[in-house]
């Protein structure tokens, strides 16, 4: 039992290791990252035979952790929020499986947005599965959560989902370990048939799931991570879910908090205490970070009629994240500032690195693109999603992981020749393929530039699991060798880039180029190096 | 006992080494610590910041309040500006005078080591050059953290000693050109306060 520095997503795979965990699966995704990665830089996690090699994407690290339940086993499985979506069937209907080892589903949401397409609210989707939930306000019970829900997933036999925020996720603090505990036995279920979902089983499965609902909401509310604190000025009383709780007590370091407050970090959300805030007091005002969940749920929860505040009348935003001067103007706190943003200072936005390959393929396209004029290509999820901004513009969409190829498609069905798509390496094995087999098999007319640069960049320079294989890849779901092209993004080798990609364009039908060239952040990963030497590619 | 820092700077300016330091001092001080980064797509070559709360007692928000911070510590000036509403009326702005351009509209410098001298509490260092006179410009972002050491209340030893801790793997000598670095920050703020 120790004292530990550790980020919120290191605190929840250091509770994880701790719980008795036999494996570990995810795809990168920020603010997630961290969990796993702690989990393999882990030499407990090697010595104990712990499973942390990176999944294809969110869907088969769910299916995978599935199955390390089914044999028994301790699994979590994590993911970004916009991953829970690639997830999401096997997600859903692992409620209806249930399992038999606990089963963790963490799912990392980035309110405001820092780095994904959307802020939405996996909250949703714990609501939608109507599993137990739980959202730690800190580290420590980021640590404790996972360390512990272990044991609630396997009360119930349905696996718990963690939520967490960008916040917490991406911020250290000290944390209290526990005392380790074994991994689970190898065990089948009791039934053999509780993970066929024929109908005839689902719709039992679904009964008992069902049936549970009444016990899960008790557990909240006798969980210690659900906490009613009371207090003399009835005239408001404040519910808050995970980080928000500090918010509001940040604004209550040198005065006290007279209101009642119900700290919320287990879900379903628990009805004996809430019902006590609503009849107890004249208002309520809910602090909850990233869509007004709680707060809708409240509106038609109760027939006292308490009037309900937060995100949806305009006393906090509608979207972005939290903070404590957020939370002080609503609590009618005034905040004094001293300075202000000197109009001098300039947006400083991300950029693509100096010496980047995706910047010397965006810079090749262009030139070959010049002769149809712009708004033909295609992008998706990774680095080369910066080629958007100035003073490249080389880009007309990034909408979800592996949309480039199967958009580019689309816009060709209705005409768009020639149509292009630009995926990376690691996403194009996260979800690209597919798509590639939709274009092959109706000879679609679109070119599909799959900049290679050995890893998941965007991340952190990650494994990138179709590592020397892209080309036999592609040419085994059926494009014609003939028109898939590999070459170095240089400056040097521009006009060669140039040629390629205008003859591929003008062809009728489906060309993969591949520009290939080492991600610059990845140059000091001896691992990665050995492999490039092993695999021929360096 | 309570200090607040906003750490500033541009992607890939290796502002997270500052803030190990000065986390290991804390905890040699046995205080309370929490620490938000910033990870992921901003990180490229964009504006980063870290907030870093220390306190002799346990820490409400992981985000500092606007108008809170007793130190704004930027290794980049025109970062240092970016965050000044966060800072409190008699706090310090810390930074160092090399720009970082890697933008096709970075202002004038004189323009913002004018706006950094409108701020009564103000240290304005080149530390890239206090680093190269001891042929270690690597070390410049230790330089900055010793100019801002004389606001902490943590003392001085403790930095030094997070400082062995930190770069403790790397060999005694990378160790003393840190702690040269640590104390050259400091005598310069000492001197220009």
């Amino acid at each position: 039992m120790q004292k530990l520095l550790l980020l919120g997503d290191e605190a929840i795979a250091q509770g994880a290791l701790d719980g008795g965990i036999s494996g570990i699966y995810a795809y990168p995704g920020t603010p997630s990252t961290e969990i796993t990665e702690y989990v393999q830089a882990s030499r407990f996690a090697k010595e104990n035979n712990i499973h942390s090699a990176w999944s294809a994407n969110e869907k088969t690290a769910m299916e995978a952790g599935l199955g390390m339940s089914y044999a028994g086993k301790r699994a979590m499985v994590c993911m970004k929020h916009v991953g829970l979506n690639v997830a999401a069937d096997a997600f859903i209907n692992s409620s209806i499986t249930g399992v038999n080892g606990g089963l963790i589903v963490v799912s990392a949401d980035d309110p405001s947005m820092h780095s994904s397409q959307n802020e939405q609210d996996s909250r949703f989707y714990g609501n939608f599965a109507m599993i137990p939930m739980l959202e730690p306000a800190n580290q420590q019970e980021a640590y404790d959560m996972a360390y512990h829900g272990y044991e609630l997933s396997e009360k119930f036999k349905l696996p718990v989902l963690l939520r967490i925020t960008t916040r917490l996720a991406h911020s250290r603090a000290g944390v209290q370990t526990l005392e380790q505990k074994p991994q689970n036995k190898n065990s089948f279920p009791s039934d053999l048939r509780q993970f066929v979902l024929l109908p005839s089983i689902a719709r039992r499965n679904y009964k008992t799931l069902l049936s549970n609902q009444g016990a899960i909401e008790i557990a909240s509310e006798e969980s210690r991570f659900n906490k009613y604190i009371d207090g003399s000025d009835k005239s408001l009383g404040i519910i808050t879910t995970g980080i928000a709780y500090n918010y509001l007590m940040e604004n209550f370091q040198d005065q006290k908090l007279n209101h009642p407050v119900l700290k919320i970090g287990q879900y379903p959300i628990p009805r004996k205490q809430v019902m006590k805030m609503v009849n107890e007091c004249d208002k309520i005002l809910v602090l909850e970070e990233g869509y007004p969940i709680v707060e809708e749920m409240l509106k038609g929860y109760q027939e006292a009629g308490t009037p309900v505040t937060g995100r949806l009348d305009g006393t906090l935003p509608r979207d972005g994240e939290l903070n404590p001067n957020l939370v002080a103007k609503a609590l009618g706190i005034e905040t004094v500032l001293d300075g202000t943003i000197p109009e001098l200072v300039k947006n400083r936005p991300p950029s693509m690195c100096t010496g980047c390959g995706h910047i010397d393929a965006y810079t090749a396209l262009a030139e070959a693109l010049a002769q149809y004029g712009e708004g033909r290509v295609f992008s998706d999820i990774g680095c080369y999603t910066l080629g958007a901004l100035p003073p490249y513009n080389a880009i007309n969409s990034c909408v979800d992981m592996g949309a480039s190829i199967t958009m580019a498609k689309g816009a060709a069905d209705a005409g768009l020749i020639p149509s292009v798509a630009v995926i990376g390496d690691s996403t194009f094995t996260h979800s690209g393929i597919t798509g590639l087999i939709d274009c092959v098999s109706e000879n679609s007319p679109v070119t599909i530039i799959i900049s290679d640069n050995f890893t998941t960049g965007m991340t952190g320079g990650q494994d990138s699991k179709a590592l020397g294989r892209i080309e036999d890849i592609c040419k085994g779901v059926g494009v014609d060798p003939d028109h898939i092209k590999v070459f170095r993004p240089t400056k040097k080798n521009m006009d060669e880039m140039v040629q390629i990609m205008k003859d591929e364009l003008a062809f009728n039908g489906v060309s993969v180029i591949i520009p290939r060239r080492q991600c610059v952040q990845t140059m000091k990963n001896k691992e990665l190096a050995e492999q490039l030497v092993k695999l021929n590619l360096k | 006992m309570k200090t607040d820092i906003i750490l500033a700077g541009v992607g890939g300016q290796g502002i997270l080494s500052i803030a190990a330091t000065i986390g290991m001092a804390a905890l040699h001080n046995d205080l309370f610590l929490k620490q938000a980064e910033v990870h992921g797509m901003s990180q490229r070559g964009g504006a980063v910041q870290s907030n870093m709360r220390i306190s002799d007692k346990p820490i409400a928000s992981d985000l500092i309040p606007m108008g809170a911070a007793d130190i704004i510590l930027s290794v980049e000036p025109m970062e240092s500006l970016r965050y000044l509403p966060f800072l409190k009326k008699e706090g310090w702005v810390v930074t160092n005078t090399t720009p970082f351009i890697n933008i096709p509209n970075y202002p004038e410098l004189e323009e913002i080591i004018a706006e950094i001298k409108k701020r009564k509490n103000h240290i304005a260092i080149d530390a890239d050059s206090i680093a190269a006179e001891f042929g270690s410009k690597r070390s410049s972002n230790i330089v900055m953290l010793g100019a801002a050491s004389p606001f902490f209340e943590i003392s001085f030893e403790s930095f030094e000693e997070g400082i062995r801790k930190i770069f403790a793997r790397k060999g005694e000598d990378i160790i003393n050109v840190n702690i040269q670095a640590l104390r050259a920050g400091r005598d310069f703020t000492e001197k220009n306060r």
